[in-house]
């Protein structure tokens, strides 16, 4: 799905696994939480779930933003 | 005496649970588990299974280099002849901890490592290079043609007998190439399948070219402020009761959904519809895989333009290629026309 999104759109791809996501041939890649659940940390409150959403969120934002050539996986 | 070999399966194989427990650490138990009663039969008084290694997928998943480290540890005292996994048919996860646990036993202890998957299983790209894969159906209702091959395939390893063909075995092609003499030269076998070819006859290549299906990296979004951004998942996000039925693995199709003035996605009203991982989460809050309430806060404070009033949404569970492709396809189509500029794809 990724690659055939990217052939028209800019697209992120946020995801547990991130040798997946290679393998597919994602281009920017944003390595997410855990595999239930990517966007959250079920052992923190909800509160500090959104914040650390919101920083994922942030990042793959800044991915989609940052001019790449080649297969990008963004850690930081 | 027979050979000694350490299996490798998953916490569903072993019969500990399903997705509510593939989170469990790796445990070594003596003798055969599970599917290892199938292997016991085929190897008969020439292999024996030693010990089973069991590990939950999403640990192994989550923690590859670790959880790889600790089970070659466990297997070390064993000092098995060869290692086995599996059959992780299409299970993607499975597959690849499959994978890579045979590339860190070959590396590390140097034996034979035979696993068996379907040729879409996602372990099969990432280690057919590492080790021999047997080409298996992609339920566990081909356990019973798996085995046998995955078994005798192992046994000719083990005693260094030569390997034929792929085909002639049974495994998925590994890019190994070795030479061989013909009675017919070169030329001439070139002229034969260029006229079988042009004929429209089958005829078989020497020397199949690599196939490489990578898209170029889109530029980058230059002005986020003006973006308008959507959507989309392979985490199986739907409103409660999944009303357009997405199957829970090996999705045929993808649902369309408005979210004109949703600010949170709440328990009451969104739910996934993905058979493949513990949906526990994801049901409480669908927010943790489709992050539609951060979205709206950024949209609200000018991050971006707009968040689209839709988002797209499969199982990415089994979900053949083909149709995942036809998928993306078809949603890039609707988002290009519906002015979207950017797209978050996300991924359990």
């Amino acid at each position: 799905m990724v690659k055939e999104i990217e052939r028209k759109l800019p697209v992120v791809h946020v995801c547990t696994i991130v040798p997946i996501s290679q393998t597919v041939g994602a281009n920017r890649i944003v390595p997410a939480i855990a595999i239930p659940h990517p966007f959250g940390d079920p052992t923190r409150t909800p509160e500090e779930e959104k914040v650390i959403r919101r920083h994922l969120v942030e990042k793959a934002l800044k991915a989609l933003q940052t001019e790449i050539t080649e297969q990008t996986v963004f850690t930081n | 005496m027979a050979y000694r070999i350490v299996h490798y399966i998953n916490q569903f194989y072993a019969g500990i649970g399903g997705e509510e427990k593939a989170d469990i650490t790796p445990e070594i138990r003596e003798g055969i588990v599970g599917p290892g009663a199938a292997f016991k039969a085929a190897f008969g008084a020439d292999a024996e299974i030693v010990a089973t290694v069991v590990c939950g997928d999403s640990y192994f998943a989550s923690n590859m280099d670790k959880a790889s480290a600790e089970i070659v540890e466990m297997i070390k005292p064993y000092k098995p002849d060869a290692f086995i996994a599996g059959p992780a048919f299409n299970a993607g996860r499975y597959g690849t901890a499959c994978g890579g646990m045979c590339e860190a036993i070959s590396k590390q202890l140097g034996v034979p490592v035979v696993s068996g998957m379907y040729p879409e299983n996602p372990g099969v790209e990432l280690y057919k290079k590492s080790a021999y894969i047997i080409e298996t159906p992609d339920s566990a209702a081909g356990m019973r043609k798996a085995v046998p091959a995955m078994a005798k395939l192992l046994l000719k390893l083990l005693r260094g007998e030569p390997l034929g063909t792929p085909a002639a075995e049974g495994y998925i092609e590994r890019g190994i190439r070795k030479n061989k003499f013909y009675d017919k030269l070169a030329a001439e076998r070139c002229v034969e399948m260029f006229v079988a070819k042009m004929k429209g006859e089958p005829f078989e290549t020497e020397y199949k070219m690599p196939v490489f299906d990578r898209v170029d990296p889109q530029p980058a979004v230059k002005d986020m402020k003006n973006a308008v951004v959507a959507l989309v998942t392979s985490g199986g996000i739907c409103p409660k009761g999944n009303p357009d039925h997405i199957e829970a693995s090996s999705a045929s199709k993808y649902g369309e959904y408005d979210i004109t003035g949703v600010m949170d996605l709440t328990e009451e009203k969104y739910c996934t519809a993905h058979g493949g991982y513990d949906a526990t989460y994801a049901d409480r809050d669908a927010d943790v895989v489709l992050p539609v309430d951060v979205l709206r806060d950024m949209e609200k404070e000018g991050v971006f333009k707009k968040l689209h009033n839709k988002f797209y949404t499969t199982v990415g569970n089994g979900t053949a290629v083909a149709s995942a492709k036809r998928f993306g396809a078809e949603i890039a189509d609707k988002l290009v026309a519906d002015g979207v500029t950017a797209v978050i794809l996300t991924s359990t």
